[in-house]
């Protein structure tokens, strides 16, 4: 179980990367990834959020949108409850978490609908929903609650890169054509393409098949 | 019947979601300094991040609890900061920003010491000995002021930068660009005077090179009654704090150098 759990947690990170294997969360990785300082905090606001949206969400489908057989509701529910949680979030932090609340900062309400939250809670019920029949709830839930954290230390892990890329990139003299986001999208490809490379590594390490 | 299960559902869920949010706004709300939304609302609210903080809020927030100058966003210009100023109260003034050429070295005021016919950039043309102009001080005119400008507010007349008052919103775009330094953003008003001038050399030699230079004579600093204009390094300087607008250094001036530029004629 250990076992699978790392392997889950590493894959998400490192060949499963949200960002720069699957593609999504690419508006808050160009966006926010000009500072290191500022990079860190988004990231840390996205792994707060994917793991309590997770948290949240995948109960809902298992024990309400799955027994009513409303699996089509998924998006707009997820939706409604990830708002609603970033929303709460964010109140009560800023009355009992006070210094968590200032290093996140602007960065909470902005990745309220962002589409790698999202994403994650879908492709979470994707993966581990079919684990609830064989390995039961809270095993499922384990490994959901994993998979939600893998992805957002993969998401922070991208931003930090990048955000090391970026600084050369910008300092770099590009071709006129190229300056500013075209350059940027170009490094960023390249950082993607050195992440293919991570296929299939976890499977041999953990000697598990995923 | 499965349309009204999907549509009941979802009310559900929402309408869970909003009396959570209400009763956490309620119980958990956080008692902050009211003047913090007020200032928000006078802001542009674009969050542009001109002001140096993460967003409007950011920099509201800095307004009222640090005693942040209340002059920092650019798109309210001084609408917003004078809004902002009434509802902190005395504690913050508002303060008029607007762009002066110290220089007029026009044409025929100033001749060229050789003709320039390379990148038409006041960059380029101040790399190579110093501009065209035969002043090293002077406007060399070809406009990196008028390109940086976002607001058409100044322009290259007879080779020389005018700032077109009615327009400018002391931004700083066209003194950060200028190679010469020759832009000031003044900040003391249309009733204080200003050396229109950027010339250090001496005297004399300032004289040769430009018909409208500061020849450092010192009639001005000898006549102030406040003590407010210096000659340092052979330029005529104001002491903003102390300069009570009289006029005296603008009467004196053998070379009528010294305006209120900010003054409408």
């Amino acid at each position: 179980m250990i076992v699978k759990l790392a392997a889950i947690f590493f894959s998400m990170i490192l060949v499963n990367n949200y960002v720069l294997v699957k593609f999504y969360g690419i508006c808050p990785f160009l966006g926010v990834s000009k500072k290191l300082d500022s990079s860190i905090g988004m990231s840390g606001a996205v792994i707060f959020v994917m793991l309590m949206a997770t948290a949240v969400t995948f109960p809902i489908q298992i024990y309400v949108l799955d027994p009513a057989d409303l699996g089509y509701l998924q998006t707009i529910v997820f939706i409604l409850v990830i708002a609603v949680l970033v929303q709460f979030i964010e109140i009560f932090l800023k009355k009992y978490v006070v210094s968590l609340y200032n290093s996140l900062g602007v960065y909470l309400p902005l990745i309220t609908t962002n589409c790698c939250v999202l994403a994650v809670t879908i492709l979470v019920v994707d993966d581990y929903g079919a684990d609830v029949a064989t390995l039961g709830f809270a095993a499922a839930y384990i490994e959901a609650l994993v998979c939600a954290v893998g992805s957002g230390v993969g998401f922070m892990l991208a931003m930090c890169l990048f955000s090391g890329v970026r600084k050369r990139v910008e300092l770099c003299e590009a071709p006129g054509p190229f300056k500013g986001l075209p350059i940027t999208l170009i490094a960023a490809a390249i950082t993607s393409l050195s992440f293919m490379g991570f296929g299939g590594i976890v499977e041999n390490l953990f000697n598990v098949t995923l | 019947m499965n349309i009204v299960l999907a549509v009941v559902l979802c009310t559900v869920v929402g309408a869970v979601g909003a009396i959570i949010l209400v009763a956490a706004s309620k119980f958990m709300a956080v008692e902050e300094d009211p003047r913090i939304e007020q200032v928000t609302g006078c802001l542009a609210g674009a969050n542009c991040g001109g002001c140096g903080y993460a967003g409007c809020a950011d920099y509201a927030k800095a307004v009222v609890l640090n005693g942040e100058a209340c002059d920092k966003c650019a798109p309210g210009g001084p609408k917003a900061t004078a809004a902002i100023a009434k509802i902190m109260g005395s504690e913050a003034s508002a303060v008029v920003k607007k762009a002066v050429v110290q220089c007029q070295g026009s044409a025929d005021h100033c001749k060229p010491s050789y003709e320039y016919k390379g990148i038409q950039s006041c960059a380029a043309a101040a790399a190579l000995y110093g501009g065209p102009k035969s002043c090293s001080f002077a406007c060399t005119g070809l406009g990196d002021c008028v390109k940086a400008c976002k607001f058409d507010a100044i322009h290259i007349v007879d080779g020389v930068a005018v700032v077109d008052q009615s327009k400018c919103t002391g931004c700083g775009a066209c003194a950060a660009v200028c190679p010469k330094h020759v832009i000031m953003i003044d900040t003391a008003g249309p009733e204080k005077p200003v050396v229109m001038c950027s010339n250090c050399d001496k005297g004399p030699t300032a004289n040769k090179l430009c018909t409208t230079a500061c020849i450092a004579c010192g009639m001005c600093q000898r006549n102030c009654p406040s003590d407010a204009i210096h000659v340092v390094d052979n330029l005529a300087r104001i002491d903003y704090d102390k300069c009570t607008g009289c006029g005296t250094c603008v009467a004196k001036c053998p070379k009528k150098i010294i305006t209120y530029p900010l003054k409408k004629a």
